[in-house]
């Protein structure tokens, strides 16, 4: 592995020519379906378009959920919308593919290549329609940041990407600990199908929840830090930096656990093809 | 006919593999199921009022009820694996055998849904037992009998707008962005994501022009007696009305289809 070449370039812009290539790979994959590309589009925008109707719809009845108004509840569906999409973007299929790999024995091949086997595992595919469907996300949360007269600062931005990113580091390492027990049973499909209904919670304001529910989905599972948190933030709605301190931490713990899990399960995997 | 129930068992077999697979689908479903609970229980809170006509435990019935219709009505994998039957070319067998595809699909459905019905009952049925203070009953023998003639109607009209869309696959060669299309506007409009009685009455009213609310808000709306006498006559007669439409619309779709089939198929 230590040969010449690979040695004179650094790892971090060697790993950065190999995301590339892996990017242009998927453009290209992308463009031999371009109808395809532009329906799966549709499909996420109708679905998002239902999440909103059904907040609409509750706000024909109530005017407050919690402390909670309307346009308040629509800039956190944009905001969960958004790291969703990300997410999808860059993630998700291949943790959805990852059975595929170990069924197949795919992954042996992949383990014998010079490089961090956990990267291109997570990072093979690039799932473009998610960019688009990010930003169509941001368009309803400035048309709600309007509605509520928020013009919000240069710096409360800046934390609400960094706070998107500890969103979204949460949503990988969750979904990519559950893909890991593809190792030790190919049928994991219904697990990750599960995961599906976690993405619900993250759009719903936290203070609609308490006791053991809202505990569970902050420390366990954070699904109400996730989107609330960055929400919050754009929305003034945060007394303490207590609670975007706890979603770092959370971030950081999630991806740790991820990665040990996945390292535990490595070394008890013995080949599928074998 | 015997090779149907020969069908039938064939299905039980194969779709007892996927048990694990059922139960952790029904368990995880009852997550959002539970904080969509909450979410109403805190907008009932702050206003001590009706939301239309549902009282706080009204509208909690309304999910679980919803919960129990979907359980037994919903298509699984069924759509699925018919569009993987076209691509594949696993139905040329059935063009040369006496078997008919869609009774043979419909014998595949009911076998799946049997199973999947038993493996939820657990999950399911705690569920229902935890929250049972909020469980009103129906609302009358009638009203059930009517609920469960009505359930069943859904489940077949179900079944025959999936079969539908999956034919499509003899056309595209990706039906999966249909099918999610078309679940989309069936969970809104068909009674999933809230009662569509506490829509404004014209939206409700144009609603009920589509077959999405026979899907399951209808034999819902049945259970809590909000549709009775001559109402749920015609109710029960559109329902059924609709699942011979799309009956007609499944087989028609299918000779076309086979026509296009055999073209390229050569």
């Amino acid at each position: 592995m230590d040969t010449e070449p690979v040695k004179s370039i650094s790892w971090p812009r060697r790993y950065a020519g190999i995301y590339a290539a892996l990017w242009r790979n998927s453009v290209v994959r992308e463009m031999g379906f371009k109808s395809n590309f532009l329906l799966w589009i549709v499909v996420e925008l109708l679905w998002f378009a239902l999440q909103l109707c059904f907040i609409g719809v509750i706000y024909l009845h109530t005017d407050h959920i919690a402390s909670w108004t309307k346009w308040q509840v629509v800039m956190l569906v944009g905001a969960s919308q958004f790291i969703q999409q990300l997410f999808q973007a860059l993630f998700l299929s291949n943790c959805i593919q990852f059975s595929e790999l170990v069924r197949t024995g795919r992954l042996d091949f992949m383990l014998l290549l010079p490089m961090n086997t956990r990267f291109l595992v997570s990072l093979r595919v690039v799932d473009l329609g998610g960019f688009v469907n990010g930003a169509s996300a941001l368009v309803v949360m400035g048309y709600a940041a309007r509605q509520l007269h928020l013009s919000p600062s240069a710096g409360q931005i800046l934390g609400f990407l960094l706070l998107c990113l500890a969103g979204i580091l949460i949503h990988y390492s969750l979904m990519f600990l559950l893909s890991s027990v593809a190792f030790w049973t190919v049928r994991a499909q219904g697990i990750i199908w599960g995961y599906y209904s976690f993405f619900n919670i993250a759009r719903l304001p936290d203070a609609a929840f308490q006791g053991f529910f809202k505990a569970f989905f902050t420390f366990a599972i954070p699904m109400l830090l996730v989107a609330n948190v960055p929400a919050k933030l754009l929305l003034n709605k945060l007394q303490s930096p207590g609670s975007m301190l706890l979603l770092a931490g959370m971030a950081c713990a999630c991806f740790v656990l991820s990665e040990l899990f996945w390292r535990f399960s490595l070394r008890h995997y013995t080949s599928a093809s074998a | 006919m015997r090779k149907y129930w020969h069908v039938i068992r064939i299905g039980f077999e194969n779709t007892l593999v996927y048990r694990v697979n059922f139960l952790l689908r029904a368990g995880f479903g009852l997550i959002p199921l539970l904080a969509t609970i909450y979410l109403w229980q805190t907008v009932y809170r702050g206003q001590n009022s009706l939301v239309g006509d549902y009282s706080l435990a009204g509208m909690i019935s309304y999910y679980l009820l919803v919960t129990v219709v979907d359980t037994l009505t919903a298509v699984n994998e069924d759509d699925w694996q018919i569009a993987a039957d076209i691509k594949d070319g696993n139905i040329s067998q059935f063009l040369l055998k006496p078997i008919d595809y869609l009774t043979y699909r419909l014998c595949l459905f009911f076998s799946g849904k049997i199973i999947f019905t038993v493996v939820s009952l657990a999950p399911v049925g705690i569920f229902i037992f935890c929250l049972r203070q909020y469980m009103v009953a129906p609302a009358g023998e009638w009203a059930l009998a009517c609920f469960l003639l009505s359930t069943l109607l859904a489940g077949l009209l179900q079944f025959f707008i999936s079969y539908t869309l999956a034919l499509m696959a003899f056309w595209l060669l990706e039906v999966s962005t249909i099918i999610f299309m078309a679940f989309a506007f069936e969970y809104l409009a068909g009674g999933h994501v809230f009662p569509l009685n506490i829509l404004p009455p014209a939206l409700e009213a144009a609603l009920n022009c589509t077959p999405f609310p026979y899907l399951l808000f209808f034999p819902v709306s049945i259970y809590l007696g909000q549709v009775r006498g001559a109402a749920l006559w015609r109710g029960l007669g559109v329902q059924a009305a609709w699942l011979v439409f799309f009956y007609l619309l499944a087989r028609l779709v299918w000779h076309r289809g086979i026509r296009k089939y055999s073209a390229v198929g050569g």
